[in-house]
């Protein structure tokens, strides 16, 4: 007799499986593997193509090689940053882990930029300020030129090879086992072979990145598809604070990639069609530097007001060629590589055309600074939700708040990938064994690929591309940069009936086969259940705070909506829910909220 | 009536067993900077959801899509389709197992990866702050560092396809120069034992293919040129 009752799926044992082979699940597992414990990463790329590798400027930490600096300084710009909503424990534990952790990635051989003394070199980034606001432009984003995300994750996989972890390459997680004890393990698709797996787990980490292609318009990779949020909210669990989308000001205009904001960093800065250095006017101390949230809603109104540039004035252009051309090509090299590529514009001459872009997902699967996922339990009271962590962009620590400061986001895989690996390791002490599962439990994921299998060939089904644009195109049009109460209403109103269309949806492939069809169905369920918690959570939020910005309520409103939003979907239909941010920082005293200006 | 191009892609599906063979298809032009990547999207998401191809970020630097196009390595999503001569021929990358279409097994190139023990070793304790590294030191890393792991130089290259099971091939030796010429790294005599063998290193011939099909720009013939005069400089 079997575990499971069926020999359709291959049962594996490790101690932790983490879902995700970015930059917060590789860091996770080496944490585990050094310790000696069997690890196990889940992903549904090769590793190296997550989307880590795509960030370009980089990773903040206060070591001070440039400018004097103060973890605590960090600590401000953060929570400033913010709008507020971020929780004040969470924040300083990472800002002071900072350091540490930096100097760990050098020494497992990150290959950052230097300066003349052999230091990591550190450039000045958006937010960023010394003294608590009153000294200054910090400089505080150390850099591996503008390509620190992939050599941090290229790191990361070199030395998780060393550490002997191992590796699930091309492998969709379906559904969370979870039972009266917590998690207990993930079903999953291996899409080359098209076979069922259950990997069962003392520890389940969802480190699966965030959901930018709800959005038509994006930075991030076809990959970036909220699988874990979705998976938690599968589960039954709520997700936290998903109407805060950060738009980056500074994505390529029509195309979406990414311009990092260390071109402004290194001294670039934004014109409009009227040839104004328009940002000057906006933020007057921090200018071209200020948070990303103030610039992307400064660009949207010139835009709107006319100021735009090009023969449609739908974008602004950023200038660097003034920079010259052998500091754009020491430290800014994949950025010329870029503009050349998709503006077709050599930028050590002419400017980039910019517009607002989908960036990263501040929202996510709520944790506390441990990793562990939380959620309140039938007394009302939070807790822990045994045996399920998630980490990075997936989570919601929340660090972000409302609005996340540029070269935080690398910061933090790092800080809480570590953080939730030693959190683990303290669950790993207390249960030593696999306890017996439901042998029933793999039939809810796979029915998930048998259910899309059997649409197959459908006559009159619709296509999946054809429900994702919608959906994106609905996203785009109604919760964008600026959101007002009729335009968001209906908005929900659209994204709630696509939600019921999409069980008219077909594939075209029927094949078990390294089905990429099915792969982006399976992404469109994920990708439909965050767009609406998403749109339900903004038209809920009265107030403007960071990214989440009204036209109908131009305010912040700390009286009524200092709390973060909690939104899950039960019986199909979203519920929301709040709970308070977290005031109180570990050590040191709170940051209350103050008016925000750059 | 937008202006139409014409590709020809290789297929194979293998649950349907059968040879491979070349399919026609017809794909507006969306506009100017156009890439090969979006013609594959425009054909899976409006044309023929069966197509199958890898892709992630969009922007070159993942390296999921390195493809065969019109005959030469390249990532789909960095390709422009102007400039391409039609029927664009797009096919897996030479000399790999096909698993299906343009997918094919990348776990070989990998297993050559480990084997070069990629990752920084050094026995000296761990200073407080970070390792000091002078920039020129830094330098020495640019064209090395940067690399994708796309396989683009790796299947490009005829000694590797001859040879493939023990030759380690332009990526991986690129890699490995990588950290030989790492001023943290401390195990160069052991890389260099490593690599001093009649096929894991010597089967490169200079072809130079690497450095043709390279989508980074980067020079693995350099690269496996410096490993060589490394290991002659220590026999002197």
């Amino acid at each position: 007799m079997g575990y499971l009752s069926t020999d359709k799926v291959k049962h594996h044992f490790h101690d932790v499986v983490i879902i995700g082979s970015g930059g917060a699940g590789m860091r996770c597992a080496l944490q585990l593997a050094d310790a000696g414990h069997r690890v196990a990463i889940i992903t549904k790329v090769l590793p190296t193509r997550s989307h880590t590798v795509a960030a370009q400027g980089g990773i903040n930490a206060s070591l001070g090689n440039v400018l004097s600096d103060h973890w605590q300084w960090h600590m401000y710009d953060t929570i400033k940053g913010s709008d507020y909503l971020g929780d004040q424990d969470a924040i300083e534990y990472m800002c002071r882990a900072a350091p540490l952790l930096v100097r760990e990635l050098e020494h497992q051989g990150v290959p950052f930029s230097r300066l003349e003394d052999g230091t990591v070199y550190q450039r000045p980034f958006g937010g960023q300020s010394r003294e608590f606001g009153e000294g200054g432009q910090a400089s505080r984003t150390c850099a591996a030129a503008d390509r620190t995300g992939h050599a941090i994750l290229h790191t990361l996989y070199q030395q998780n090879l060393r550490a002997g972890t191992h590796f699930y390459q091309e492998f969709f997680a379906l559904d969370l086992i979870t039972d009266e004890n917590g998690c207990q393990g993930v079903m999953a698709w291996d899409i080359a072979k098209g076979e069922y797996h259950l990997f069962q787990a003392k520890a389940v980490v969802l480190a699966t990145g965030g959901a930018g292609r709800v959005f038509k318009m994006t930075t991030n990779a076809h990959i970036c598809t909220g699988d874990g949020g979705a998976l938690a909210v599968r589960a039954g669990l709520p997700v936290e604070d998903m109407e805060f989308f950060q738009f980056h000001p500074t994505g390529i205009a029509d195309v979406g990639p990414l311009i990092t904001e260390a071109v402004r960093g290194e001294g670039g800065y934004l014109l409009n069609g009227d040839n104004e250095r328009f940002m000057l006017r906006y933020a007057p101390t921090a200018g071209d530097l200020a948070s990303r949230d103030v610039v992307s809603r400064a660009i949207a109104l010139e835009i709107r007001e006319g100021r735009g540039c090009g023969p449609n004035k739908d974008h602004v252009l950023l200038k660097l060629d003034h920079l010259g051309t052998e500091l754009i090509l020491a430290k800014l090299p994949n950025i010329h590589e870029l503009a050349l590529r998709f503006a077709g514009v050599d930028c050590t001459k002419e400017p980039i055309p910019v517009q607002p872009t989908m960036h990263y997902t501040m929202g996510g699967i709520p944790t506390n600074r441990f990793g562990e996922v939380v959620s309140k339990g039938a007394d009302g009271v939070e807790a822990s939700y045994p045996g399920l962590y998630a980490i990075g962009e997936a989570a919601c620590v929340s660090v972000h708040g409302a609005n996340r400061l540029g070269g935080n986001s690398l910061l933090e895989i790092v800080v809480f990938g570590r953080a939730c690996g030693n959190q683990v390791l303290k669950r790993l002490r207390h249960h030593r064994y696999h306890p017996p599962l439901a042998p029933d439990c793999w039939q809810a994921g796979m029915e998930r690929v048998e259910g899309w299998l059997r649409t197959a060939g459908k006559q009159d089904g619709l296509k999946i591309a054809e429900v994702r644009l919608r959906m994106q195109t609905i996203m785009q049009d109604h919760f964008s940069v600026y959101r007002t109460e009729a335009v968001m209403a209906e908005g929900v109103e659209r994204i709630e009936a696509l939600a019921a269309e999409l069980e008219h949806a077909a594939l075209s492939d029927g094949s078990r086969i390294f089905n990429t069809e099915l792969v982006e169905a399976l992404e469109l369920d994920h990708l439909m259940a965050l767009a609406r918690v998403t749109a339900a959570g903004a038209l809920a939020r009265t107030e403007s705070r960071g990214a989440h910005a009204r036209d109908d309520y131009p305010e912040r409103d700390d009286a009524d909506w200092l709390r973060h939003t909690l939104a899950g979907i039960r019986d199909n239909k979203v519920e929301l829910d709040y709970k308070p941010v977290r005031m109180q920082p570990m050590t040191v005293p709170s940051f209350p909220p103050r008016k925000r200006v750059y | 009536m937008a202006e139409m191009i014409q590709l020809s892609v290789f297929r194979y599906d293998p649950e349907k067993g059968g040879k491979p063979f070349m399919q026609a298809y017809e794909v507006p032009v969306s506009g100017p900077g156009m890439k090969l990547l979006d013609a594959l999207n425009y054909i899976k998401w409006q044309l023929d959801g069966t197509l199958t191809y890898r892709r992630s970020c969009g922007e070159g630097v993942c390296g999921s899509d390195g493809l065969n196009i019109n005959g030469i390595n390249g990532l789909a999503c960095i390709t422009p389709i102007a400039g391409l001569k039609q029927p664009i021929h797009v096919r897996p990358l030479p000399s790999m197992e096909v698993i299906r279409d343009l997918v094919v097994d990348m776990d070989h190139f990998f297993d050559q990866y480990r084997q070069i023990q990629p990752w920084l070793q050094a026995v000296t304790p761990m200073p407080e702050h970070e390792r000091l590294q002078s920039p020129a030191q830094r330098a020495e890393l640019d064209g090395q560092y940067e690399c994708i792991l796309c396989g683009c130089c790796t299947t490009a290259c005829p000694s590797w396809w001859w040879n493939g099971d023990r030759f380690l091939g332009p990526a991986t030796l690129l890699q490995a120069n990588r950290w030989i010429v790492d001023s943290r790294d401390e195990a160069m005599g052991d890389r260099l034992d490593q690599l001093e063998d009649a096929f894991r290193l010597y089967r490169c011939h200079q072809i130079m293919n690497c450095m043709e099909a390279c989508p980074k720009e980067l020079n693995p013939t350099a690269a496996i040129d410096n490993i060589k005069r490394k290991i002659l400089a220590r026999k002197s």
